[in-house]
């Protein structure tokens, strides 16, 4: 892109800073109307499961019923406690909402559509992903209030120790890409299993470790049945229950801009991101991104699924899952994923 | 832990099956009505919105006998009377104060003219309080308006009294 605005008689600089800007544009502001859209789907799913009917009144289907929410929020009063701590009150919905955006940076939408194609993506993901607990630990503490308080102290050692093992999977991943670059990634799952499945997914070894990165994607956006800093039947709304207006809003956004980011990362790194699923030349005529685009809102609907059907976990459930189990078992995937490659790979013992 | 139990917790049986049970629900059709352009049936008996019902010739019912005010759970019903100029006793005021009525359906129990009934109307939401303190023009106006579906409703219930 940055050719184009040159070819338009900008100087190098401003072309790739008018660039970069475009690009970042181009992805907020689809992704912010995906979101509304995708919190429809997440009620009209769950309402289908559990034989409602779901928002259907506001737009043909109620497809607009997210606007019309997005707008009441809009128009009401931003309530800030006068016991709150008022800046960081402020402040942690806008690091949740921008660090839900800033992760999608590195996410390649079709071969070479990606804002920042740099080698490091998957590393940079982790460590944008980690900073989202910020905003959320913010708001618990600046609320001054009980409840967003308890919700903040169980959002932050959740996303701490499912970050753990969804680090190991990730190394898992990376042992067989053979790269951090998400692009790369993706290319190296063509033809993976047997020679025409694209994805990580049909593999002995890594399908293990792709439903403990499911769960753990669960975990780490606090979706059911980890919902646990949002349980309402004991912590009212979490660490948003003091908030209201759009600083409500923006934690919603950048929620579900979080799940849809598991649900890209898992499309990325397990499904072949925008191959067709299996390695056949007519499928290649669908264009990258719908396939893309396709595999994120699969994996979509299972968190709408899993939500549907799952009841929350206990804390001490969740903590014994995450440090007794899915640390233990990445770790043991880890050592046998290495060594399988060392063998088959890199030809045997160094 | 048994070997089989091993095995289904490390192949996650029971989540498996728990969500092939909920897929199967969504496909299923939805029990739930589509309330505002499609409602349920409502039994003859239903208490709904008061009424103050009048004679075919368009004289009151209600002869202000107190009742129903004496009946009411809530304290709901306020009446006062005084002789009309015919001489018939007739009330100067009926008022219910639709925000304590518990809708116990005593006071069309209690009517000896069958004067105050609850009609099958419960979509009557109001935007201030004031709105639900019905007085006396309001629930005859209510009869008016409801009487065929009322008639018809006391007719069809009138076997099991």
């Amino acid at each position: 892109m940055t050719d184009f605005f040159i070819s338009l008689g900008m100087d190098a600089g401003w072309a790739f800073f008018v660039a970069s800007l475009a690009g970042v544009l181009l992805i907020a502001f689809p992704l912010m109307l995906a979101v509304a859209i995708v919190i429809y789907c997440d009620r009209k799913i769950w309402a289908a499961i559990n034989l409602r009917r779901g928002p259907n009144v506001v737009g043909p289907f109620g497809i607009l019923q997210s606007f019309a929410d997005g707008l009441k929020v809009f128009l009401q009063e931003t309530i800030i406690p006068s016991a709150s701590n008022k800046g960081i009150f402020i402040l942690a919905p806008i690091i949740t909402f921008t660090v839900a955006l800033l992760a999608w940076a590195v996410i390649p939408f079709d071969a070479g559509v990606v804002l920042a194609d740099i080698n490091v993506g998957l590393l940079y993901i982790l460590a944008i992903s980690s900073l989202s607990v910020y905003g959320v630990t913010m708001a618990g503490w600046a609320s001054n209030s009980k409840y967003p308080f308890f919700s903040a102290m169980r959002a932050a050692a959740q996303m701490i120790s499912y970050e753990v093992s969804i680090g190991f999977i990730l190394v898992c991943v990376v042992l067989y890409a053979g790269t951090f670059n998400l692009t790369g990634i993706v290319e190296a799952q063509r033809g993976h299993g047997l020679g025409i499945v694209n994805g990580y997914w049909f593999n002995i070894l890594l399908f293990p470790m792709w439903v403990m990165f499911f769960i753990s994607a669960l975990a780490e956006t606090q979706r059911v049945p980890f919902d646990l800093t949002e349980a309402e039947s004991e912590l009212v709304a979490g660490y948003q229950t003091e908030y209201s207006s759009m600083a409500f809003a923006l934690f919603w956004l950048g929620e579900y801009a979080n799940i849809l980011l598991m649900c890209a990362l898992n499309t990325l790194l397990f499904f072949g991101g925008w191959l067709p699923p299996v390695d056949w030349e007519p499928l290649y005529a669908v264009p990258g991104f719908i396939w893309f685009f396709a595999k994120t809102f699969f994996f979509f609907f299972m968190f709408s699924w899993v939500m549907a059907t799952v009841p929350r976990y206990r804390y001490d459930q969740l903590m014994r899952l995450g440090w007794k189990v899915f640390l233990p078992l990445s770790l043991v995937f880890v050592f046998l994923i290495s060594g399988w490659l060392m063998l088959t790979r890199y030809g045997g013992a160094a | 832990m048994s070997v089989a139990h091993l095995i289904k917790s490390f192949t996650l049986w029971e989540f498996v099956k728990a969500h092939a049970l909920t897929l199967k629900y969504f496909f299923k059709p939805k029990v739930t009505i589509n309330y505002p352009f499609e409602k349920n049936a409502l039994s003859p008996r239903f208490r709904g919105e008061h009424a103050l019902r009048r004679y075919p010739n368009g004289e009151e019912r209600c002869i202000a006998c107190k009742l129903c005010e004496a009946v009411c759970p809530a304290q709901a019903i306020t009446i006062e009377s005084e002789p009309r100029s015919d001489g018939s006793r007739r009330t100067t005021r009926y008022d219910i104060d639709m925000t304590k009525c518990i809708y116990c359906g005593f006071c069309q129990e209690a009517c000896p003219v069958d004067a105050v009934v609850e009609g099958p109307n419960f979509e009557y939401a109001t935007e201030t309080r004031e709105e639900l303190l019905y007085d006396k023009a309001k629930l005859l106006a209510n009869g008016d308006k409801w009487e065929r579906a009322i008639a018809a409703n006391l007719e069809a219930d009138a076997p099991y009294r």
